[in-house]
């Protein structure tokens, strides 16, 4: 970031907000409540929690995908919804929501598309971020033809498509297995080196957040709810590469991480939160 | 609750299966198309062929008279012998098919997409269209001879059209309501205009759906035709022919109609068949 102004400004700013569903006979399910966060431009912050706890309406809610009933919610300075219109943020789900029907390329051109960008700028841009995600040799194919992990690339290309500084993305990796799993994580953190642009990342995987995250937010549910936010430092100059997972710094934020998680204090051999 | 469209909880889908379909097993498509074709067409045809020679024995044993059941050899002398007339029937009545098919279908597309959007319409529609596809049309056929005259192809081309629009209609609408959680909220993070939905996620998703109900509507729109024809009016098409023959008690000649009418149903079913190919290969 060299633009000082938007160093100020920042990327998101959730302010007491809370979430209630009317669900059938008048019935209510209070999804969320008192939900402070600010992440900074460029930070990378993660949602972990059991679920249930309103990780993915969180999400939605930043996104306007929802409306909360109550707080606010800024997006770069603006109301979620102008935000939205605005275009200030990518998204990216866990399942991949490719359309079928449109071959890879045409995949990641759809928000381009959408939003009038002319055919050879589009093309371009598609092969730059086919080439970023890796999958050149798969431009023309149809999603029925790519396995989970390439759908997964395919749809974080689609979410960089019109350079966001916001990425928003709801379990993205969750469907992948374990392997799969770490090589996408590393390609995101090159990729987010690489754009320069926020992250809130939700996932229930402790490692998967300490691995990538600036910043852990811990929630809990019944009503949702932030108990905790954990700062991962890992020191000065510390890549995060696949050897930080055997780090000493990496271990002390997952235990950081499980501690909050669990709200005390717990055996390193602490059953599996999820 | 849980059908609720809008619940986060219907992200998670199973798990995507890892490689689902490599490179190579596209290899060698050419022949195995081939080979399939080949497959698919040979059985129906061995049977097609055994069923004739066994109506010609029963016919030739047990000397069946032409006007209970006609050899097929004599059907197929007629069909010679009748060959112009025959053609000539088959376009008129084969015309009159494919504009009631295509206005009905396009219509019932058109009807189709306005009640997925405006719910209102879509309560007043979706009965009457139930009603519809219950009730036996042709049975209008002779009111509409009054009503356009009986020297018009138009009766038979709207008896036609009503026909075939309820399937067409409920297959497109049962297709446009199928659009995943997933791709509503990517349109709507992406800021989309209602029409930009239609266009590029609810329209194309419903293709299946609506080359499902083209395919029932085909063959029936085909029959309509047909059977339009037999209460009166113009005397151009297979049906009448059909019906006069039968009068003049000419069963060879009805039967050689007959099959024209099977020949025109035929094609109507193999083209909507062969479009449909056309469409899903664009799609994987
Ligand atoms: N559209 C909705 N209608 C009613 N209840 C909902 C809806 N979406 C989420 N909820 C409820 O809100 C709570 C939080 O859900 P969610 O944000 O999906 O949790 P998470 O993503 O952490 O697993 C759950 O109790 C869930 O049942
Ligand atoms: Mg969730």
């Amino acid at each position: 970031m060299t633009d000082t102004a938007l160093n100020a400004l920042p990327a998101i700013s959730v302010r007491s907000a809370g979430k209630i569903f009317s669900v059938a006979r008048g019935a209510e399910v209070q999804a969320l409540t008192g939900i402070d966060l600010t992440v900074a431009p460029g930070e990378f912050v993660s949602l972990i929690g059991p679920s249930g706890c309103g990780k993915s309406t969180l999400l939605r809610l930043i996104a306007d995908l929802d409306s909360a009933t109550s707080g606010e919610i800024l997006v770069f300075g603006k109301t979620a919804r102008q935000a939205r219109l605005d275009q200030e943020y990518g998204i990216a789900f866990q399942s991949a929501g490719l359309l079928p029907w449109r071959s890879v390329q045409a995949n990641i051109e759809l928000p381009l598309e959408l939003h009038g960008v002319g055919k050879a700028e589009r093309a371009a841009r598609a092969e730059e971020l086919i080439e970023l995600v890796g999958l050149s040799d798969f431009r023309t194919r149809y999603p029925d033809q790519l396995s989970g992990g390439m759908q997964q690339r395919v749809a974080i290309a689609r979410s960089l498509a019109e350079r966001p500084k916001l990425l928003l993305m709801d379990e993205p990796f969750g469907a992948l297995d374990e392997m799969t799993r770490e090589r996408m994580q590393q390609e995101l953190v090159r990729i987010c080196s690489e754009t320069g642009a926020a992250v809130v990342f939700v996932t229930h995987s402790i490692p998967e957040a300490v691995f990538l995250s600036d910043r852990v937010v811990v929630m809990s549910p019944r009503p949702g709810r932030i108990v905790d936010i954990v700062s991962v430092n890992l020191g000065p100059g510390t890549e995060r590469s696949d050897a930080l997972r055997e780090n000493a710094a990496f271990f002390a934020g997952v235990t950081a991480v499980r501690e909050a998680l669990h709200g005390s204090p717990v055996a390193p051999l602490g059953a599996d939160l999820r | 609750m849980s059908l609720d469209p809008t619940a986060p909880a219907l992200f998670s889908l199973p798990a995507e299966a890892e490689a689902q379909q490599q490179p190579s097993a596209r290899a060698g498509e050419g022949g195995a198309r081939g080979r399939s074709l080949a497959r698919s067409v040979l059985p129906p045809l061995v049977l097609g062929v055994a069923f004739l020679l066994l109506w010609q024995l029963v016919v030739v044993v047990f000397d069946i008279k032409p006007y209970l059941l006609p050899s097929p050899t004599d059907i197929a002398g007629q069909i010679v012998v009748v060959l112009p007339l025959l053609w000539s029937s088959l376009l008129a009545t084969g015309l009159n098919a494919l504009i009631g098919l295509v206005v009905g279908s396009l219509l019932a597309i058109v009807l189709a997409l306005l009640a997925s959007r405006v719910t209102v319409f879509d309560r007043m529609i979706v009965p009457i269209v139930a009603a519809l596809a219950v009730v036996p049309i042709v049975a209008l056929a002779p009111i509409l001879n009054t009503m356009f005259g009986s020297t018009s192809d138009t009766p038979r081309r709207v008896v036609v059209l009503i026909v075939v629009f309820a399937p067409v209609f409920i297959n497109t609408l049962r297709g446009l309501r199928q659009v995943r959680p997933v791709h509503r909220d990517l349109m709507r993070a992406y800021a989309a205009s209602n029409w930009q939905l239609t266009r590029t996620v609810t329209l194309p998703g419903a293709v299946p759906f609506i080359f499902t109900g083209l395919r029932i509507a085909a063959p029936l729109g085909v029959i309509s035709a047909i059977v339009a024809e037999y209460f009166g009016g113009l005397q151009n098409g297979l049906g009448s022919r059909i019906t006069s023959a039968a009068a003049n008690s000419a069963y060879p000649r009805a039967w050689a109609y007959v099959f024209g009418a099977i020949i025109l149903g035929l094609v109507f079913y193999g083209v909507t068949l062969l479009l449909e190919r056309l469409a899903s290969r664009r799609r994987a």
